[in-house]
């Protein structure tokens, strides 16, 4: 408004019309930022201020300065602020990614030294810490199959238990439901492992064996999906069970055929979500199982490797042939977890349902 | 395959609420009956519970009969599935299935209720409720393409062609037309004045000159005051309602003189 209320001929001097108004360059952004470094530069020789790191604060603070009072001045305060929020959020957005290229980059060059196809077909049988070689297959295979036990159990447990919550759930059960599993999101993973062995192991004097862990990341990987799965349910619109309803078609017939494959690839991004995440879980499977050099692969008896308990084993043994390991299993693991999680996107797409 | 409906003494609630109270109408069959009235005034609610659909929502329950050629819908011992299964539905806002091709879509009160679609030819079904919704010459190319891919009028021709398919005795049509254009509310009408040969048809609409074009008999519903039961103020031929209604209501509310 304020560019409205001056004068008509200072509005119109330069603009096509009553409605334009003046702008920053084209590069203001850019001007916005030399000028900034410019009076960064006085600052860092002028005062005792000093070092990369402080200079770059002193940087972003002035670009900020800068760009907001001149926009403030030219373009008005609505602008000036979007010009601020924009940069703000950008720069969030950069923390966090540096955050994970960081670690991508790191793992990967770090991981690589140690990485080979022997290392993902040996073991670590007869391997002194001290030798380079071995390799983490009898970890794979343990994390494969406690996992893939774990999402056995985990899987059509929660999408029932969602299924309950959303389409049936009412009155006081539904809320202890509800409520109990919020309260297992926010059980630590060690405690799921303690709970697992004090209940398993103990009580009823199974013996420790991969089979336990999967208990535990059962544990673990109930809350995530049933959350996820329920949100899935939630965002089925009511329009469609109505239709179907309206043919005669039974209410669970409404659910398996209409509602579960309406909301199919959300919940399967879901599942692979949660299976990414207990994927990379060592506490608990320290203490259900413990670790192993051999392959073991029976689910059922003894102690399996799993690969976060490969990495947290060689870092232990804190050789430099050992730590090069544990950085390729860490690499490992992070295109398992990827391929998880590229496969869910692919399922989510191919069974999306037809867009308009 | 038509029949006729008595609605008497219906009350409706939702949980402690009261939103329609002693409705006694008769519907007759092989004809269109039109539910008019402000928005609020139950008449979309008395729809939903001539198939049961209004007991979908938790607390949402009945008082009364509706008698479906003399049998009482609201018996202990019917069941809802049956009863939607025999009374059909449409919509206000078309909605296919967005999982389904349109040919699913049209077949899908046939595929999942197995009972229903033995010993039928899905694809002589498909393309008769086609044909019987206008739609047939339009998609028959493209049979196998999702049907959330078609226009608002064409989606809602589909929900017309599913809701036929199951072969009920009586059409339910909530606002129908109310989220299409003119030219797609012409193909609808005309529809439902085809599906008149073959169906009971009850159509709720807050448009007076649809209810006129469309309907034989025309029911008007209304609010005693804010916060009171909707009712049924009067109902009758659609040209005696039209042009010289009994109740002084009727007559403000058709010549929008409404308050």
């Amino acid at each position: 408004m304020s560019v409205m209320d001056k004068d008509d001929a200072e509005v119109l001097e330069g603009l096509s019309s009553q409605l334009a108004m003046r702008t920053l360059p084209r590069l203001g952004t850019l001007y916005s930022a030399l000028i900034a470094a410019a009076i960064t530069a006085v600052i860092v020789v002028v005062t005792p201020a000093a070092g990369i790191a402080g200079s770059l604060v002193i940087w972003y603070l002035m670009y900020m300065l800068v760009q907001t009072v001149w926009s403030f001045r030219v373009e008005g305060r609505r602008f000036a602020v979007d010009r601020l929020a924009t940069t703000l959020v950008w720069t969030a957005f950069l923390i966090a990614l540096t955050a994970l290229v960081w670690i991508l980059v790191s793992v990967t060059i770090r991981g690589l030294s140690a990485f080979s196809w022997d290392f993902l077909t040996g073991t670590m049988r007869n391997v002194s810490p001290l030798r380079e070689g071995g390799g983490l297959a009898h970890a794979l295979v343990g994390t494969l199959l406690q996992v893939g036990m774990a999402a056995v159990i985990a899987v059509p447990l929660s999408i029932l238990v969602a299924i309950y919550l959303v389409e049936y759930g009412r009155g006081k059960l539904a809320t202890f439901v509800t409520f109990f599993v919020d309260v297992m999101t926010g059980v630590p993973s060690i405690v799921a492992g303690l709970f697992i062995y004090t209940f398993w192991v103990l009580t009823f004097g199974f013996e420790r064996s991969g089979f336990a862990a999967s208990l535990a990341l059962t544990i673990l990987m109930i809350p995530v999906i049933v959350r996820s799965t329920e949100e899935m349910l939630k965002i089925v619109p009511n329009d469609l069970r109505e239709a179907s309803y309206a043919l005669g078609v039974p209410k669970w017939k409404t659910i398996v055929r209409i509602v579960i494959p309406t909301a199919f690839g959300g919940i399967v991004t879901g599942v692979m979500l949660s299976i990414a995440r207990v994927a990379g879980e060592t506490a608990p499977l320290l203490l259900t199982t413990f670790l192993s050099q051999s392959m073991n692969p029976n689910l059922f008896t003894g102690a399996q490797a799993s690969v976060p308990t490969f990495i947290w084993d060689q870092i232990s043994s804190g050789t430099p042939a050992s730590i090069d390991r544990a950085w390729a299993g860490a690499l490992v693991l992070i295109i398992v977890v990827v391929m998880f999680y590229a496969l869910a996107r692919l399922v989510a797409k191919l069974t999306a349902p037809a867009r308009q | 395959m038509a029949k006729r409906i008595d609605i008497k003494d219906l009350d409706i609630y939702y949980g402690d609420f009261k939103a329609v109270e002693g409705v006694n109408i008769a519907i007759e069959p092989k004809s269109v009956t039109a539910f008019i009235g402000p928005s609020g005034c139950g008449k979309s609610t008395v729809l939903r519970s001539i198939n049961r659909m209004h007991e979908v929502i938790p607390g949402a329950y009945t008082d009364g009969e509706i008698l479906l050629e003399g049998d009482n819908i609201y018996a202990p011992d019917v069941d809802p599935v049956n009863v939607r299964g025999t009374i059909g539905m449409v919509f206000q806002r078309p909605n296919p299935f967005p999982t389904m091709s349109i040919y699913d879509n049209v077949a899908a009160g046939l595929k999942l209720d197995r009972a229903k679609g033995k010993g039928k030819n899905l694809d002589d079904v498909v393309e008769k409720s086609l044909r019987g919704a206008n739609l047939w010459e339009e998609v028959k190319d493209r049979l196998d393409r999702p049907g959330a891919g078609l226009s608002g009028g064409q989606q809602q021709r589909l929900c017309i062609a599913r809701a036929i398919a199951v072969e009920p005795q009586v059409l339910l049509m909530d606002e129908p037309a109310s989220a299409l254009d003119p030219i797609s509310t012409l193909a609808i009408e005309d529809l439902v004045h085809e599906l008149k040969r073959n169906y009971t048809i009850v159509i709720v609409t807050h448009n007076m000159q649809q209810a006129a074009r469309v309907s034989d008999t025309t029911a008007f519903f209304n609010l005693a005051s804010i916060g009171q039961p909707g009712r049924l103020v009067e109902s009758g031929p659609t040209e005696t309602i039209f042009t010289s209604p009994v109740e002084r209501a009727t007559e403000d509310y058709i010549s929008g003189r409404f308050g």
